[in-house]
């Protein structure tokens, strides 16, 4: 009798649906297919693993004592690396207002100039700015020029695309009413929405320059200027004493930059 | 008439506080510019000469060529490659480095230990430390595979870090409370907090991955950074477009997939 | 502070001529929706228009379609003897400068001073370099001084808009469109986002403005009781269509019950009875 009046409720509860059982057992696999292709296909020598730690140990213990001597003659390429990472983010800045006006979609003139904006942007922020560094040493030779040319055309993407972003998403009131008063289109760009856009611009300039002093420390690898030629230069002369000097020169140096950055956007917030 | 006298100027006011402060400011960044300009000794004859060999090197890169796709697809799919071994590399990596730099479940000095490294790990760029496995590794894929998994390493141990210790403890009780044994209590109370935006974090970090994975080919660590820094220094420039292009490709699309993938996740 | 073409205009402003014309005004949505259907007035004095009707009568699409932030599917816009339908978007600007328009939203640029939004009313008589550096002619200057002497804001020239209250960001937002020296006002719904006190104020300072000026201002208003105490006539819209053209005082329960749909009126007609009288 009980049962009889009793509603009957499944047995059987299942989180997902079959199909999503299937799914997520596909996405195993690939994962695990594309790991095992992955470090079968580097052939790696599992040999020379076996002594990695003595050689590392190795190599740590011939950088000791460091050579404080050097430090007198690697200020000036410090100080040239922080100035290609400022010059560098600078040029950015400048280029990156236009580049994001014409890559949003709300402020860019037609789809063909959308779709120019957009490859810049794509073309600018997939190329490493060592790489940059690389075709702009070929250009300009070696030195600082390129790093700072580098620095820049990297960052013009990555400054651009958050403008961009910034600019679709700007309060369309404001914009209405300034073309209301009959202004000019460059007039509301510069009036209703620059002004919209402007933390996000300047945070995100603050915050790319401190990432282009990381970078500026290695554009040296390729000739592009700053402290980098000299790591690269005490590395292969095997000069393990000048190599540490080196190394803890560009922690202070990143790491100082990384700290002004966080304190200027702390203020400005 | 009798109207109030109005003035007839007006200027935003300072940006900087007080209209004093603000030129000290401005007056700083012009100084500095100006002094940087001229301590790096800019050659303007060289880079003038420079507009002038751009156009040639352009003129050289056009059309690409893709004739030695041989090449290319090896180095691609080795870039390929060692992101992904070194992604799950990292993921291993990361767990003890995770747990030891969680402050609210290591002692103390571990604690610390774990957190400088993980500082010294993040302020050193990939290719430096990629000149350091080359060094002791050899050139090759190897070395690049290291570098990357090490650099994950660091980046996930720090966020994993981070999810223990912003874990919120309510569910975790309300599980145990139920009379859940530990591993019980971690699938249904941790496991489901910190899952999906782990999977997201590891994503992100593959996709950072095959980015740097094109670049620290330059000091000899392998994959397509190697086939081009090669390509620059035999001036072969139409090759050197074909593969900046097939790094433009792969980048974007592995940004493509790990923007796909987290917005699937959310 | 007015130049002579300025004068010239106001001459024929007051001219026996209508100001502004609206033949067969007619604007479809993309999805169909029948916004406005074949709307036509005609404002020949200076005087205050409300315009009444409920959300989704197309009074907000009427009046932006006026200066054409909304483009009209049919039909004429005539601003004296400007026919605004047709122009060219150089010529629309051109146009647009001679009418002011005020908004629910207030629509200041949040972080630009309160003087910077007040000078945007002049930025179609001033070049591109000249509005990135923010030199305004002097006149211009003045004017806005005294314009913000004048709806209650000396003082508050260098305050961020985003620090001011809503009836102040209003008050702002009257300031840049007097800037215009327009021909004509459009507001819309300008209370909508204030409290009952300070929509009365602002509702008063359009109103004197527009006086003083002797210039038309047309007014959507959704709050009956505002719209019976501060305008000189009225019109109902009611699914796009003009129901009701009269004065105030014609508003009887009869008339509001066929722009609205059915409702107790008595109480809203005799609040606005006890109200004092506009200025």
């Amino acid at each position: 009798m009980e049962t009889a009046t009793a509603k009957r409720y499944p047995e059987v509860w299942r989180r997902r649906t079959p199909r999503e059982t299937a799914l997520g057992w596909l996405w195993t696999a690939a994962v695990a297919f594309a790991a095992a292709w992955s470090v079968s296909a580097l052939d790696i020598e599992w040999a020379f693993f076996a002594d990695a730690h003595v050689q590392a140990f190795d190599l740590a213990s011939r950088m000791w004592p460091p050579r404080w001597s050097y430090l007198p003659v690697i200020v000036r390429p410090l100080i040239e690396t922080i100035h290609i990472a400022t010059l560098g983010t600078a040029i950015a800045v400048v280029l990156s207002v236009p580049l994001a006006f014409l890559a949003a979609r709300n402020t860019t003139a037609n789809e063909l100039t959308w779709a120019i904006g957009r490859a810049l942007l794509v073309a600018s922020r997939s190329v490493n700015t060592v790489i940059w560094g690389l075709l702009f040493v070929a250009i300009f030779g070696p030195g600082p020029v390129a790093g700072i040319v580098a620095v820049a055309a990297r960052s013009v993407g990555f400054l651009a695309k958050l403008v961009a972003e910034a600019i679709e998403e700007a309060d369309r009131g404001p914009i209405e009413a300034v073309e209301a008063t009959g202004a000019g289109t460059a007039q509301v760009y510069l009036v209703a929405i620059l002004p919209q856009v402007m933390p996000i611009l300047i945070g995100t300039t603050v915050y790319r320059w401190d990432i282009n002093v990381r970078e500026s420390s290695v554009l040296g690898f390729v000739g592009a200027g700053g402290i980098g030629l000299y790591l690269y230069a005490s590395i292969n002369q095997f000069a393990w004493q000048q190599v540490l000097v080196v190394l803890v020169a560009i922690l202070v140096i990143v790491m100082a930059s990384e700290a002004l950055s966080a304190y200027v956007r702390a203020r400005i917030s | 008439m009798t109207a109030a006298a109005y003035p007839n100027t007006w200027r935003p006011p300072a940006f900087f506080g007080s209209r004093r402060r603000q030129r000290l400011v401005i007056t700083g960044f012009v100084l500095y510019f100006v002094w940087s300009i001229f301590d790096l000794n800019v050659d303007v004859e060289r880079v003038l000469a420079g507009l002038s060999r751009a156009l040639d090197i352009f003129a050289r890169m056009v059309p690409p060529d893709f004739a030695r796709w041989e090449l290319l697809l090896t180095g691609m799919a080795e870039s390929l490659q060692m992101a992904l071994a070194a992604t799950l590399a990292g993921v291993l990596l990361s767990v003890p480095l995770g747990l030891a730099a969680a402050r609210n479940l290591a002692p103390r000095p571990l604690y610390l230990a774990a957190r400088g490294f993980i500082v010294l790990g993040r302020t050193l760029h990939e290719i430096i430390i990629a000149i350091f496995f080359v060094k002791l590794f050899g050139f090759g894929p190897v070395a690049g595979l290291l570098t990357l998994a090490f650099a994950s390493g660091i980046f996930l141990g720090k966020m994993l870090a981070e999810d223990i210790e912003n874990t919120r403890l309510g569910p975790v009780e309300a599980v145990r409370a139920t009379g859940a044994g530990f591993g019980q209590t971690v699938v249904y109370s941790i496991v489901p907090q910190v899952l999906a935006r782990t999977v997201g974090v590891i994503i992100y970090r593959l996709d950072a991955n095959v980015r740097h994975s094109t670049v620290i080919g330059i000091v000899g660590a392998g994959g397509i950074g190697q086939t081009l820094s090669a390509s620059f220094s035999r001036y072969d420039y139409d090759f050197s477009l074909a593969i900046l292009l097939c790094i433009i490709a792969l980048v974007a699309l592995g940004e493509w997939f790990s923007d796909w993938v987290r917005r699937k996740l959310r | 502070m007015e130049g002579l073409e300025a004068e010239s205009r106001r001459a024929t402003a007051v001219g026996p001529r209508p100001l502004l014309t609206v033949e067969a005004l007619t604007k479809v949505y993309p999805g169909g929706q029948r916004a406005l259907d074949d709307v036509t007035l005609a404002v020949e004095r200076p005087e205050v228009v409300a315009i009444i009707g409920s959300s989704g009568a197309g009074k907000s699409t009427l009046i932006r379609c006026i200066n054409r932030l909304v483009e009209p599917t049919a039909g004429h816009i005539r601003l004296g003897e400007l026919d605004l339908v047709g122009l060219s978007r150089r010529e629309l600007r051109r146009a647009r400068r001679r009418i002011g328009m005020i908004f629910q939203e207030f629509n200041l640029v949040e972080r630009l001073t309160v003087m910077e939004n007040v000078l945007s009313g002049r930025l179609g008589s001033v070049g591109f370099f000249a509005s990135l550096v923010r030199r305004f002619p002097p006149q211009d200057i003045t004017g806005a001084y005294g314009l913000l002497d004048r709806v209650g804001l000396a003082g508050y020239q260098d305050t961020r808009a985003d620090a001011l209250s809503g009836g102040q960001r209003q008050r702002v937002g009257i300031a840049r469109a007097l800037m215009q020296n327009p021909d004509l006002l459009l507001v819309d719904e300008p209370t909508a986002s204030l409290d009952p006190k300070t929509a009365r104020q602002i509702m008063r300072l359009i109103r004197e403005l527009a006086t003083e000026r002797h210039r038309p201002a047309l007014v959507n208003i959704h709050d009956v009781a505002l719209a019976q105490a501060f305008s000189d006539r009225v019109i109902g819209l009611k699914s796009g269509q003009v129901v009701f053209d009269g004065p105030p005082t014609a508003l009887t329960p009869a008339v509001l019950t066929d722009i609205y749909g059915e409702e107790d009126w008595s109480q809203t007609i005799r609040r606005s009875d006890d109200d004092e009288a506009p200025p």
